[in-house]
């Protein structure tokens, strides 16, 4: 595949892993925090660990749009469909994610519930055109990335003159999330964690720029990289942020160029301006109260906006005892600190939210890495057995 | 004779099929002459039982069964026809056995158009005479309108097993070599590709095929192959998790020579799948002992259906059972089992 390949080349990623671990102190360690699940889903995907030196950690991010939902919007979500006789639309990867009381966006479906995954905003309007006497609510998730597209869909909704098409708005912003985990006592007073520097998102960058992460590499002393999604891409960030690290240097450098520019897609910037404005405060599963970190829909478009036409009351639901999803989200624990990982909380059965997309921390630990961890005994790595031989 | 049976034929073109075609009476016996028989042909189909009626030789028989339910029914390279056909063919051939008989049973939800009723029992015919097996029985039954989704076909096949050959999927071994007979994710796709809401435009075909033939030069040139067993739900890694979880060993393939076609690769990427969890119906697994792998692999390269096999990895002693690659990259993952349906990533 051009234009993938080049970014998953082999050859280049060992030369990079020299270059990686000959410029990284051997005194200290760099603890990086991917921010986005895409860049944890590489990271386990093709190894990406492996070629790193010992000293050099990945700390998983809260990147992860379904991940960081609570579990009041998806019991929301499923009342919507459930008690309005409506078609709910919403992206794969939330079909699975635990609700209260044991359900699930999959299992409402199975009882009956109208719940169908699209691939693009456009198929919700779809349906919305199709079935005129259904009331069709696009259960809208995900961070600066996905919010453009729902943008459009509501001023297409408009302009069509839809009546029977609404959002359940779950955008979220990221900057205000990496300010958070960086404000948090852990981070900041205790101590407990270090995040040393982060790979800064790269789809989302594509839309808000690089310019949003400048106040809080300053303020934070942290230096940011913003990092493409391939994994050639994560080891270049890395060895961006090791050079930052070792010449004390905090600033908000590039990787992603072929993507990204300082201000970001100004249209699309202004398309989100036009149709949304800041909630206050919003809960993310993980992080708690995070102020004025997610979107909700101006008022001039409130015809489209199911949590004014139907009710949502706000809904206050806990995790499963003994998840760790919290704090793994803000890299406090590891997926192996948890004891209900690979217990009672498996890809097939998940507990908490990090073991249900493939770019949750659990389900990548799961799924890609388990072999590695010290208690699985018997797993032999292919890269030691090659050196032995 | 048929017509002075039924003096006004099925109306295959704008014809429906009724309640009363599944009903048991004349209208079910119709549909049963002017279709099924029509297309399956055979002596012991024509025996008319409820039963067919066949010699058997002295050994060992295997059996197998599939139920269909594939949407759409039509895709590009295939439809549910030869689909069941050749899943319950090569279900059977997968033991070594020689395939000889099938079964297949109906289930049409009432209204769907009698012309492609007859398309995917052309469809089916054509597939058995090509993978040399007879359709010996059947069944029909119409479930109200709602009630299905066009057509359903689960078949049964039954085969003879040659002497000296015990292939299983609980014999693989610390130091087999694993070769897969072609591209992996083909079938998936070319579905994917053709679903409502989905579609986009790719060349990919289903590489939906009876491999039975494939598999008697195999045996015929190495008798002693440890297992065979074709990737189909779930892909290579959940078949290949399977194996090794029943033999209780481990796995470590190569990214790099796992066969998966660009346009394959760039619609899962597109879609972020993985191709080693996408469905085949046209292609096999082999494990055999390590003397063995290049004569086999002549022999699958020489063959119209393993054009592209390869060697991709070895069996491993490993007390989990982990199946482990080598990725392109240079590091190592594990291959998991596929947990759930392969859901879309959102960004």
């Amino acid at each position: 595949m051009k234009y993938v390949d080049e970014f998953r080349d082999g050859k280049l990623a060992r030369k990079l892993a020299k270059v990686i671990a000959r410029e990284a102190d051997d005194n200290r360690t760099y603890n990086l925090m991917e921010f986005c699940g895409g860049h944890t889903h590489a990271i386990f995907r093709y190894g990406v660990q492996d070629l790193m030196p010992e000293n050099v950690k990945f700390v998983h991010g809260p990147g992860c749009p379904v991940c960081v939902l609570p579990i009041g919007r998806i019991d929301n979500a499923i009342a919507l469909v459930e008690e309005n006789d409506a078609i709910l639309c919403t992206y794969g990867d939330m079909m699975r994610v635990p609700a209260s009381g044991r359900k699930s966006l999959l299992k409402a479906k199975a009882a009956g519930a109208d719940v169908r995954m699209v691939y693009s905003t456009q198929d919700a309007l779809k349906l919305a055109r199709e079935f005129p006497d259904k009331e069709v609510i696009f259960f809208a998730i995900g961070f600066e990335t996905t919010t453009p597209p729902t943008a459009v869909a509501i001023k297409q909704a408009q302009a069509q003159g839809l009546k029977n098409f609404t959002v359940f708005c779950n955008h979220v912003l990221t900057p205000a999330a990496i300010q958070h985990i960086l404000q948090s006592p852990e981070v900041r007073e205790m101590g407990a964690v270090s995040i040393d520097g982060f790979l800064g998102p790269s789809h989302v960058s594509s839309v808000i720029g690089t310019e949003p992460y400048e106040f809080f590499a300053e303020e934070f002393q942290r230096p940011v990289v913003i990092a493409g999604f391939e994994p050639l891409d994560v080891m270049q960030s890395a060895l961006m942020l090791i050079r930052q690290l070792n010449e004390g240097r905090s600033e908000v450098e590039n990787e992603y160029t072929r993507v990204v520019t300082r201000e970001g897609n100004l249209k699309a910037q202004a398309l989100v301006a036009e149709v949304f404005e800041l909630r206050r405060e919003f809960e993310w599963r993980g992080l708690g109260m995070v102020p004025y970190s997610a979107l909700s829909i101006k008022e001039e478009f409130a015809e489209f906006d199911a949590e004014v036409r139907f009710s949502v009351p706000k809904i206050v639901a806990y995790d499963v005892k003994g998840c760790e999803c919290p704090s793994i989200l803000r890299g406090v624990k590891k997926p192996t600190d948890c004891k209900l990982f690979g217990t009672v909380c498996t890809p097939e059965n998940p507990m908490g939210s990090c073991m249900v997309s493939s770019e949750g921390a659990c389900a990548a630990y799961w799924s890609y890495g388990r072999f590695r961890q010290p208690d699985v005994k018997g797993g032999k790595v292919i890269k030691l057995e090659k050196e032995a031989a | 004779m048929a017509a002075k049976r039924f003096p006004m034929k099925l109306n295959l073109k704008n014809g429906q099929v009724e309640m009363i075609h599944g009903s048991g009476g004349r209208a079910m016996a119709q549909l049963i002459e002017e279709v099924f028989v029509k297309h399956f042909s055979n002596e012991l189909l024509e025996q008319g039982n409820d039963q067919a009626l066949f010699a058997v030789d002295a050994g060992r028989m295997v059996m197998s069964c599939d139920g269909h339910v594939i949407s759409p029914l039509f895709f590009p390279g295939g439809d549910i026809g030869s689909l069941s056909v050749h899943g319950t063919v090569n279900d059977v051939a997968m033991s070594g056995a020689k395939a000889l008989y099938l079964s297949a049973s109906f289930i049409i939800e009432e209204g769907y158009p009698l012309s492609d009723l007859n398309r995917i029992v052309e469809s089916m015919a054509a597939a058995a005479k090509k993978a040399d097996v007879m359709v010996v029985t059947g069944d029909t039954k119409v479930v109200e309108r709602g009630k299905g989704d066009g057509v359903f076909i689960t078949t049964t096949g039954v085969g003879v097993v040659p002497e000296g050959v015990h292939i299983s999927g609980d014999k693989a071994q610390a130091g087999d070599v694993i070769l897969v007979s072609g591209s992996m994710g083909d079938h998936g796709v070319a579905i994917m590709s053709s679903r409502e809401g989905l579609e986009f435009e790719t060349e990919i075909l289903s590489d939906s095929a009876a491999l039975n033939g494939l598999i008697t030069e195999m045996v015929e040139a190495v008798p002693d192959i440890h297992c065979l067993r074709d990737p189909t739900r779930g892909g290579l890694a959940t078949t290949l998790n399977e194996i090794a979880q029943q033999s209780n060993v481990g796995m470590q393939l190569i990214e790099d020579d796992v066969p998966v076609h660009e346009d394959v690769k760039a619609a899962c990427e597109l879609l972020g799948l993985d191709p080693m969890y996408v469905a085949n119906e046209g292609k096999l697994i082999c494990i055999c002992a390590p003397e063995h792998a290049d004569t086999l692999l002549k022999v699958m390269q020489n063959h119209e259906y393993g054009k592209n096999a390869a060697i991709i990895g070895n069996v491993v002693e490993d007390e989990h059972g982990f199946v482990q690659m080598e990725t392109t990259f240079g590091g190592s993952r594990i291959v998991d089992w596929l947990a759930g349906e392969q859901l879309p990533r959102i960004c």
